[in-house]
């Protein structure tokens, strides 16, 4: 049990079993993803009441679950690290911050965008939007810390602590559709439940939400891998590695 | 089904084809940004690192040569 779990936590081994996995994840990704835009935008009935601005859900909904999603990725790897010291989780949470910033941002521009053929505005300060635009605000901090420390380590525990402390946001963002008044429609997607939607809409939603979960995935080992191999280039397993780079890219290194 | 008559109902899907279609490509060019950058990065890296190897290399060879020279 503990060899493996100093297995896992050896950012060599990360980057050669990340790698064989990558492939079949993009594959993946990309082919959830396309048959889920196809399916959403074109042949899921449309909403009765919303008309056809409705098809915005299916990049709404999964890209504000894998922003929640990749925030409990975040704090969770900074635990991990600040606790047992792994040096691989670090990495995790550094590359894991940018790329939620990212998927917060894409959540609260469709939502924008929605809002206004459908409320008449872009923007409301209601309790669900501006606990998501809290979580965009944490990201981005957690992004600032690790630029503000010369070392590392420093820079690790200050973002570890920050995304932990902003976990306080996670449930008020899951509840604050039943909690206060609010314009944003609640859940459309309950765990507990049979979803509100009819299979139809239903379907090609869960297609996109697996694939943005793939495509979280590969984008989170993506980011890791180029920070793995940041922070060992002078180890001998990278500096072997990069002498059997393909000659098309050496080409370029020439100049 | 397809749920619409012609390409050009498509595009417009009934009046709120702005916003639907802003708002796929928006997440798309933002979604293909997310996977560029670390590609961009590394190779960045990878050729960062190839450069210090050939410095390291003729630096060797330079003193090498400097040993044997007289």
């Amino acid at each position: 049990m503990w060899q493996w779990f100093h297995r896992l936590g050896s950012p060599r081994w990360f980057y050669n079993t990340s790698g064989k996995w990558l492939p079949w994840l993009s594959v993946l990704a990309a082919i959830l993803l396309s048959l889920g835009v196809v399916w959403g935008l074109g042949f899921a009935p449309q909403d009765a009441k919303q008309g056809n601005s409705f098809r915005i859900i299916y990049i709404h909904v999964p890209a504000s679950f894998l922003a929640l999603a990749g925030y409990y990725v975040m704090a969770i790897s900074g635990a991990v690290g600040l606790i047992w010291k792994m040096k691989l989780a670090d990495m995790v949470m550094k590359s894991a911050a940018p790329i939620g910033a990212v998927l917060t941002f894409v959540a609260l521009v469709t939502g924008a965008i929605w809002g206004k053929p459908t409320w008449g505005t872009y923007w409301v300060w209601d309790a669900r939007i501006t606990s998501m635009l809290v979580l965009f605000f944490l990201y981005l901090g957690v992004i600032a810390l690790q630029y503000s420390y010369t070392s590392q380590d420093a820079a690790s525990k200050a973002s570890a602590v920050l995304s932990l402390v902003g976990m306080v946001n996670i449930p008020i963002i899951y509840k604050s559709v039943d909690w206060w008044y609010t314009l944003h429609q609640p859940a459309t997607i309950r765990l507990t439940e049979a979803p509100s939607m009819h299979p139809d809409m239903f379907h090609p939603l869960l297609v996109m939400i697996l694939g943005f979960y793939c495509f979280y995935a590969v984008a989170l080992i993506l980011n890791t891998r180029v920070e793995i191999l940041y922070r060992e280039r002078r180890t001998r397993w990278v500096q072997d590695m990069v002498l059997e780079t393909p000659v098309s890219e050496i080409r370029e290194g020439q100049n | 089904m397809f749920q619409f008559e012609s390409l050009s109902d498509f595009i417009q899907m009934g009046g709120h084809g702005t916003y639907v279609w802003a708002a796929y490509l928006i997440s798309l060019l933002v979604l293909i940004g997310l996977v560029v950058s670390p590609l961009l990065r590394r190779r960045k890296l990878v050729q960062e690192v190839i450069r210090q190897q050939r410095r390291e290399a003729a630096r060797q060879k330079n003193s090498d040569t400097a040993q044997t020279a007289p």
